[in-house]
């Protein structure tokens, strides 16, 4: 008696330490093949037309308010003095940062074998990619002449001048640049395998050949894998520093100059944690309907991972709010009365709107998920998630126009006030990403297939032995 | 046995499929241990341990990209200190423009490094491993389509050594390898 009660709580406490399948039992290798493949083989469903005429239509509008501009000039913005970086690099800041969760999740969650990032790092990298390329677009065009961008780029010229490269912003051209080459070349290296699937399961001759060309050949013997793996784990370490310099340097762009607001320290973690923290929640605002959309994905996508994200959501949400009181505190302790003066005035100033539900969105409501109720529920995570995603634009809204609104002389003040261009080029960034990522869905493995076949029980080599 | 490509064609080599990662693991094992030295194992992801298993040595794929991170860091070095220092030095807010500037240059000094590393890491690995290559011996045999999906295969290649058709076929079939296939170059 008394030795079948040790057993059975040896039993429960083995059970309750146990960890939750990555993927839900009973899902084998070829259900995921079958499955994940499905979504690109299958015809496009009525509610992808829909919603890629909705994104498309903004993505028209885009480029009809960049030709408007550049035909015109910077002025169609609402950016004046005193307001001279507005709108434009807001988005850019929100834009750049939501990438850094794909980042996270491919490079960083890798080298500290976080297994169940497997699921989530495909559709994380690819949105990656789509936000770098709704950033770039910010810049490039705020630079007014948008023929000559390629100033920005040190090779010998007619005029015979070369770049500053101590300027932030040539940092910036350079960081941005890497950022988007290395993250194509680590998505195409992981997306290399599952086109191989793609590949070898194509029917249609135009099939064959699209996939069999982005496949390369690939074979799958350990003659590839064990360089495959190394050159994985090689971009992984190298992506790793790469992105949180990336949005390092991107605050270096505010750090680096005078202006009470800027001129601080604390910029780089801050401005790396609010990105993850940003970058998490346009995952989950991409992914939850995607697991609404196409309902097996949830034996893939599961609650637990949802709730991973949830804690990591929770954490840079905390880091993010910690850096908003330390700035104020800096202010403070500073002694500095311009600085001082900018941070009263972003609280009580005629933005307080704005600073208000930047704290209530990125403090405020990440906290609710320290209760497991609205990590595992998705509706509430989507909700949450849409806050952060608020917020965050918001926060960069803040950085940038309440430290220029007022300048160091009251003669100087002014408020800024968008242009129907500034809204419709930023609606029509909207669109480009939602564009790219329907597109995504439609012809590209949305979930990284082989990494998920080889966290499966089933790929384990020594079954019953250790790992 | 049966043949993929054309029998007349030149001999590639002798493959099977397994049913599990675990079988392909112990197959491996064994043809190894039987002195086979030109074979491979084909799986759908990487399996955990087989480079031990085959006797592979480590990738030298990090000495490699090692080599490229340092040419883009060199890279850097020419490209920010020559103009700034020698071409077109442009004094900003009083401050020095050559060596006594080097914290302003980190930045691009550290991107740039890894730019050229990662490039490195993905034209290395496909020099490696030999892509793209669009046509192989191996595409003839229609059953190792299910690689990519969840299909083990091991084949003992014709240019080993000790390598016979009818030997290595039984052998595969004694490790309990299914469907053994001797598959042509063409």
């Amino acid at each position: 008696m008394a030795e079948g009660t040790v057993i059975s709580v040896e039993e429960s406490a083995r059970a309750a330490v146990e960890r939750q399948p990555l993927v839900a039992p009973g899902r084998t290798m070829g259900w995921i093949s079958d499955y994940v493949s499905s979504i690109v083989e299958s015809q496009s469903p009525r509610w992808w037309w829909v919603a890629i005429s909705i994104t498309g239509s903004l993505t028209l509008l885009l480029l009809a308010c960049l030709t408007y501009l550049v035909a015109t000039g910077v002025g169609v913005w609402g950016n004046n003095h005193p307001v001279g970086w507005a709108w434009d690099i807001t988005n850019f800041v929100f834009w750049i940062g939501i990438g850094h969760a794909g980042t996270l999740i491919s490079a960083i969650l890798f080298l500290t074998r976080q297994k169940w990032r497997t699921s989530i790092n495909r559709a994380a990298e690819a949105m990656t990619l789509f936000a770098v390329i709704c950033a770039a677009i910010y810049p490039t065009m705020h630079v007014g002449r948008v023929w000559m961008s390629w100033f920005l780029i040190p090779v010998p010229n007619a005029n015979g001048i070369w770049q500053n490269f101590r300027s932030p912003l040539m940092w910036d051209g350079f960081a941005v640049l890497t950022y988007f080459l290395v993250s194509v070349l680590f998505w195409y290296t992981g997306l290399i395998p599952d086109l191989a699937t793609l590949r070898d399961r194509a029917t249609t001759k135009v099939r064959k050949f699209f996939y069999g060309i982005l496949a390369l050949g690939w074979r799958g013997g350990n003659r590839q894998w064990r360089h495959y793996e190394m050159a994985y784990l090689l971009l992984a370490g190298l992506s790793t520093p790469l992105v949180l310099s990336v949005h390092s340097v991107v605050s270096f762009d505010f750090a680096a100059s005078v202006i009470p607001g800027w001129h601080t320290t604390i910029f780089p973690p801050y401005f790396v944690a609010g990105a993850i923290f940003g970058g998490f929640a346009m995952v989950l605002t991409i992914l939850i309907p995607a697991r609404a959309v196409y309902r097996p994905l949830g034996d893939l996508i599961t609650v637990s991972h949802i709730d991973k994200m949830c804690k990591v959501l929770l954490f840079t949400g905390s880091i993010v709010g910690y850096a908003y009181l330390m700035e104020m505190f800096m202010a403070w302790y500073s002694g500095n009365p311009f600085e001082r003066a900018t941070f009263w005035y972003r609280v009580t100033g005629p933005y307080w709107w704005a600073y208000a539900l930047m704290i209530l969105c990125n403090v405020a409501m990440p906290q609710l998920l320290w209760f497991r109720f609205f990590r595992t529920h998705v509706i509430w995570v989507f909700v949450i998630a849409m806050f952060a995603n608020v917020g965050m634009w918001f926060e960069r809204f803040v950085i940038v126009a309440t430290s220029l609104t007022r300048d160091f002389l009251p003669s100087s003040w002014g408020m800024f006030h968008p242009t129907w261009v500034d809204i419709a080029t930023f609606a029509g960034t909207l669109g480009l990403f939602g564009t790219l990522f329907l597109l995504f869905i439609r012809f590209l493995p949305m979930v990284c297939m082989f990494e998920v076949k080889a966290v499966l029980p089933s790929a384990n080599p020594n079954p019953g032995g250790k790992h | 046995m049966e043949n993929a490509g054309n029998p007349s064609a030149p001999l590639y080599g002798v493959g099977a499929e397994f049913a599990t990662a675990a079988d392909l693991t112990r197959a491996a094992r064994e043809i190894r241990g039987a002195g086979y030295e030109s074979f491979d194992v084909f799986s759908p992801f990487p399996i955990h341990g087989m480079d031990k298993i085959v006797g592979a040595r480590r990738s030298p794929l990090g000495r490699i990209v090692f080599i490229g991170g340092l040419t883009g860091f060199l890279t850097a070095v020419a490209v920010q200190y020559l103009p700034s220092a020698v071409i077109y030095p442009l004094i900003v807010h009083g401050k020095p423009t050559g060596f006594f500037a080097i914290p302003a240059y980190f930045p691009i000094l550290f991107e740039t490094t890894v730019l050229f590393s990662a490039f490195t890491a993905f034209v290395g690995l496909l020099m490696m491993i030999g892509l793209p290559r669009f046509n192989h011996p191996l595409f003839n045999w229609e059953r190792f389509k299910g690689v990519s999906g969840e299909g083990f295969f091991a084949v003992i290649e014709s240019r080993d050594p000790r390598f016979s058709t009818e030997e290595a076929g039984r052998f595969l079939e004694s490790l309990g390898g299914s469907n053994v296939t001797v598959i042509h170059e063409d």
